[in-house]
């Protein structure tokens, strides 16, 4: 997963980074599973690698953007950049390293990741917030269409 | 079913917190590194998926099925900003006929 990550990062063509990602997207719903959440391990498959990495091929494939000519940055844009995530790795694993107590919340059961508990847990307790996500999926499909009409558009 | 499930126990947490740390730095280097558009995007989508995996493993550990719901709505809302995102990339390439990002710099001065 991380070298399938390194490849999106560092690799020339557009095409090749998605295709990358795809594969990191695959094992991490193989993680999904090794944590016994098997439903968001289907989900995740459906909407990331199924529709979302589809709609990427699709703009690069009907833009064109697969031609790798956009000048990279200068040199030292590329050290500062790789000096500032390096620090930031290293300040998040200073952080993170030391051991955290592990306390169950609730008994150790073995039905966490099926779909009926997921079910319960959301339309018990989050509730609201299901109801409030479809708004905001109509808001997204609204500014995603409008900004995608021709008429009246001036250009810069 | 319950072995199958208590055996994940036995990795402990930071291999878990280490690898999403790194994928997650990983992300923002590209960001960082990249100029075409597209590649931002997917980092950003590789940060987001990243910290869904860290969520989900502390749900497994804590046996909360509250923290799967939640990768649940990450998972919303990282399409739906997907989508706006596409199309704001569609409405530049229209405009500017270019997908780099440093040419649109205007609201700087």
């Amino acid at each position: 997963m991380v070298i399938s990550g390194l490849f999106v990062v560092f690799s020339r063509s557009p095409i090749n980074s998605v295709l990358s990602l795809i594969m990191c997207f695959i094992a991490m719903a193989g993680h999904y599973i090794l944590l016994n959440a098997q439903f968001l391990a289907v989900v995740h498959l459906i909407v990331y690698t199924g529709a979302i990495m589809v709609l990427f091929l699709f703009v690069i494939m009907l833009l064109n953007l697969n031609k790798a000519t956009i000048p990279q940055k200068t040199s030292v844009t590329r050290i500062a950049a790789a000096v500032a995530g390096g620090l930031f790795f290293l300040v998040m694993v200073a952080a993170t390293r030391h051991t955290l107590e592990i306390t169950p919340r609730y008994p150790f059961t073995s039905k966490i990741g099926l779909v009926s508990e997921v079910g319960k847990t959301l339309f018990h307790e989050f509730l609201l917030p299901f109801e409030v996500s479809s708004v905001l999926f109509i808001s997204a499909m609204i500014g995603a269409v409008m900004f995608g009409k021709k008429d009246g558009i001036t250009k810069m | 079913m319950k072995e199958i499930t208590s055996v994940i126990q036995l990795i402990p947490i930071e291999h878990y917190v280490m690898l999403c740390v790194t994928l997650f730095s990983i992300g923002l280097l590209g960001i960082l590194f990249r100029r075409n558009t597209i590649i931002i995007l997917m980092c950003i989508e590789l940060m987001l998926n990243s910290v869904n995996l860290l969520i989900a493993a502390f749900s497994a550990y804590h046996s909360d099925p509250s923290g799967q719901v939640f990768v649940f709505f990450i998972m919303i809302v990282a399409a739906a900003e997907v989508a706006v995102g596409l199309s704001l990339l569609v409405m530049m390439k229209r405009n500017v006929d270019s997908v780099d990002i440093n040419l649109l710099n205007r609201l700087k001065w």
